[in-house]
């Protein structure tokens, strides 16, 4: 008798431990790491470092922010790369003066942002727009601007190199507010909304509803096609502004280039956050760790003296790892 | 040919107390089946009776616990679809699953191609796909993609693909269900032949009249058991419709449910509809409900309860007909509508449309009143605790706390949950679609008990079904559809099991006739 309850509170124990790694898998994971640099990495404890891994990844969590909100209503947006390509191309075609001539600069960057993320955010609700009027799937249906987009942005700079050097804008990309990067406090502050909107609002409940079951949702009188397209717009608004952060970094826009491989990045991020890819159940903060694992390992790994191509297997790995503890905790 | 040795009165297929359980949930409870050679046999019986796990045995998908089968003189196992159909046992399902894409010839021959050299033989499948299509009097262009043909042709094609594969056995699920009345009888002259030529039908349909048509001897199933076999011939649709539901007709039981005594007063039409119209699953239905009423939709599985309820909700489109609701001309395009309009609905799946898995307790109560909770777009979260406490208590929902998740309950408390979530709006109308199905006899009483309840509040109720006491001690009228008609209309002490089963079976005969003039 006494030997069966033994065995019965070890198989108990070792299933809270899954259950705990599950659960805080991703903190645990960035936890471990951080610790590893700690003992191993050279200089890891200096704000240049975090400025460094924080700027980095900013972009990644901008755009993984809409990303995820997409996931939890279980489909996905593969074009948020080519958005950041237009949003990019738009910008500085409006404050260069080569579209519009504006002769007051903060007014024509003002108009160049505002545009450039407006007609990403309308490109996102196209999408939404294409998957609910005619229900195609996500994947598919996002395909489309992915490979249309970048075609889109080229098109509209005639396939020109756009490159500037405008304190105006470029605050954005490399200014600092009390001594923290611009696009870190958009990507924090992007954060805190998505994370707020999802746990407290109706929105963020309906976003939910639907990835949980989207029939159930329906006859329950939420309005699956209208909720939908909003999250998809939100995903453009979100790449458009990653897109002006990339091309204030880079002092140029180049629409081959900007936000390239972004949309793999981004799920990247999600899934190792703990979002379900199949919907219903997401976390914003969760992608913004997971993000940073993601950068962080590349960069212990560079730090230490290991190939940018290893570092990628290590990312893949990741997030095998990420979707295996997902399968875990599920049943 | 070896069919031809077979005699009449031997069986070609013999089942055996066959019995299957999934996750400790018995499925099969000792079924027996036997088809003779040559014999076109029917089987019936309710949703979940285990018509399908009967068949998905015999055809390899899934295997048995125990039981024996015997075909064409030998033990019999098939470990996949694709073993049972070389043995000799083609099924054809009601969505048809063969390769649209490809061609007739490609579609019949896919599997067993015939080579020369090495190379597939196109000239001798063609051929082959021709003559057999030409068994059935269809003469078409073998070599065309089968999307260009309609689901009657491709139908055919599936069986033309049973025959190529020398089957002995074909099954037939729910076949004519996409089919219009020509094309069935098209169907039917097939299935002739295929008996003809000395091959066994397994004729699975909820259409009685169908049955009667075209099969020699029927069985019924009814909770994972085989009930009956009977021939056609000596069994009337009525006792084919008791056998089903398990009732016997001379035998009465009353008070099985929690809805006796009832007290409260009818008042004035909340719903009515008059010739509804929406494709072939409903096509003339008219019924209404008034306030604090209990209204009973009656039918045999197919006949277009659900699909007139979802009309009634907005979750399918009206093609014709009129719909009021408190006197007012109403048209819901979505589910939202009706819930705007205090029109609540509870589906039968509840796993399929009804709880959000993982959503809590009160997450799910409170979804189609969510609007009503938010206030600048922000869930009042304070609000949402006090009714969601409310209703956890009011109907007694056993959960650890509303935080739960209401996959983590049992199926009694879910479908509380769910009912929650309508009352919890306040409807004037309330839809229900299978209330009890699935769920333990305590939870069951309990909700008829809260239905009961809530009519006499005055609340107007629309209750579907399958479970014919229900109906009948529960409603104080009650319509019984067949066939996506409308047949009979029954109030007050009408209300009998006989009187009920009998329209169910035959349509108008005993009920009274309403058609168009239905007036509360």
């Amino acid at each position: 008798m006494t030997e069966v309850a033994s065995v019965k509170t070890n198989a108990a124990n070792q299933f809270d431990f899954v259950a705990l790694l599950t659960r805080h898998a991703t903190l645990v994971a960035l936890v471990a790491l951080i610790i590893f640099n700690l003992i191993f990495t050279k200089h890891f404890v200096s704000i240049q470092t975090l400025n460094v891994n924080l700027t980095q990844v900013a972009t990644i969590v901008i755009v993984g922010v809409g990303m995820t909100l997409v996931i939890a209503t279980g489909g996905i947006d593969l074009s948020v790369g080519s958005m950041m390509a237009i949003s990019g191309a738009i910008a500085p075609l409006i404050f260069l003066g080569t579209a519009v001539k504006i002769n007051e600069i903060h007014l024509a960057v003002a108009v160049g942002m505002i545009v450039a993320v407006a007609a990403a955010g309308a490109f996102g609700w196209f999408n939404g727009w294409l998957i609910t009027k005619f229900r195609i799937q996500p994947i598919i249906a996002t395909l489309v601007l992915f490979i249309a987009g970048r075609g889109i942005a080229q098109v509209s700079t005639n396939g020109n190199l756009q490159p500037f050097k405008l304190a105006q804008f470029q605050w954005i990309g490399l200014g600092r507010w009390f001594g923290i990067p611009v696009q870190v406090i958009i990507m924090v502050a992007l954060v805190v909304a998505a994370a707020w909107v999802l746990r407290r609002s109706l929105f963020g409940r309906q976003i939910l509803a639907i990835g949980g079951n989207e029939r159930a949702a329906r006859l329950s009188g939420i309005p699956v096609a209208s909720v939908k397209r909003w999250v998809y717009c939100i995903s453009g608004l979100c790449s458009g502004i990653a897109g002006l952060v990339v091309i204030a970094i880079n002092s140029s826009s180049d629409a081959n280039l900007v936000g390239l491989g972004m949309e793999l990045d981004a799920i990247a991020a999600v899934a190792v956050g703990g979002t379900l890819l199949s919907g219903g159940r997401a976390t914003v903060t969760g992608t913004l760790v997971g993000a940073l694992i993601i950068q962080l390992v590349r960069y212990t790994l560079l730090a230490n003296g290991v190939n940018d191509d290893v570092a990628k297997l290590v990312k893949a790995a990741l997030i095998v790892l990420a979707v295996w503890l997902q399968r875990q905790g599920r049943t | 040919m070896v069919l031809a040795t077979v005699s009449q009165n031997t069986n070609l297929l013999s089942m055996q107390n066959i019995s299957k359980a999934f996750a400790g949930i018995p499925a099969l409870l000792q079924a027996s089946l036997e088809v003779g050679a040559a014999e076109v046999h029917g089987l019936i019986g309710q949703n979940g009776a285990g018509k399908s796990t009967l068949i998905k045995i015999l055809t390899g998908y899934v295997s048995r616990d125990s039981g024996e089968i015997i075909f064409d003189g030998t033990p019999f196992q098939a470990r996949s679809p694709q073993d049972a159909q070389r043995k000799g046992i083609s099924t054809i399902y009601q969505e048809i699953n063969l390769v649209p894409s490809r061609s007739i010839t490609e579609n019949i021959c896919l599997g067993r191609e015939s080579r020369r050299f090495g190379l597939l033989d196109w000239k001798s499948m063609h051929e082959e796909a021709r003559s057999l299509m030409a068994r059935f009097n269809i003469v078409i262009d073998v070599k065309k993609p089968l999307h260009n043909f309609n689901t009657a042709t491709q139908q055919m094609v599936a069986i033309a693909r049973a025959i190529g594969f020398k089957a002995k056995l074909v099954i037939m699920d729910e076949p004519t269900s996409s089919l219009d009345e020509r094309e069935v009888l098209v169907l039917f002259e097939v299935i002739r032949q295929l008996k003809q030529s000395g091959i066994s039908v397994i004729f699975v349909s909820h259409k009685l009249d169908e049955l009667y048509a075209v099969c020699d001897r029927v069985t019924i199933m009814r909770d994972g058991r085989t009930v009956k076999t009977s021939d056609m011939k000596s069994i009337s649709k009525i006792e084919l419709v008791a056998s089903m539901l398990g009732r016997d007709i001379a035998q009465v039981s009353k008070n099985a449910t929690a809805f006796g005594g009832r007290k409260g007063k009818i008042g004035n039409v909340i719903l009515d509809a008059q010739n509804l119209n929406a494709g072939h699953k409903v096509q003339d239905v008219s019924l209404s409900v008034r306030r604090g009423e209990i209204v009973g939709l009656a039918g045999l599985l197919g006949a277009g309860r659900t699909e007139t309820a979802r009309l009634v909700f907005g979750a399918d489109k009206i093609k014709d007909g009129s719909l009021k609701l408190d006197e007012q001309v109403f048209r819901p395009r979505e589910p939202i509508d009706a819930i705007e309009h205090g029109i609540g609905f509870s589906s039968e799946d509840r796993k399929l449309e009804g709880i959000i898995p993982d959503m809590s307790v009160a997450e799910n109560m409170t979804l189609a009143l969510m609007p009503q909770l938010t206030k600048a777009g922000i869930v009042d979260e304070e609000q949402q605790r006090v009714i969601v406490e409310k209703f956890i208590t009011r109907l007694g929902i056993k959960c650890s706390g509303p935080g739960q998740r209401i996959r983590e309950l049992s199926g009694g408390n879910q479908q509380k949950v769910l009912l929650a979530r309508w009352l919890a709006m306040n409807p004037k109308l309330l839809i229900l679609d299978e209330p009890t199905r699935g769920i333990d006899v305590g939870a069951k009483a309990e909700i008829q008990t809260i239905v009961k309840e809530l009519a006499e509040q005055g609340l107007g109720v629309l209750m579907i079904s399958s479970e014919l006491e229900e109906v009948i001690e529960g409603s104080d009228r009650v319509f019984v559809l067949r066939d996506g008609h409308n047949v009979a209309e029954f109030a007050g002490k009408q209300i009998t099991e006989a009187a009920v089963m009998a329209a169910m079976a035959h349509g108008n005969k005993e009920g009274n006739s309403v058609g168009q003039e239905i007036k509360p």
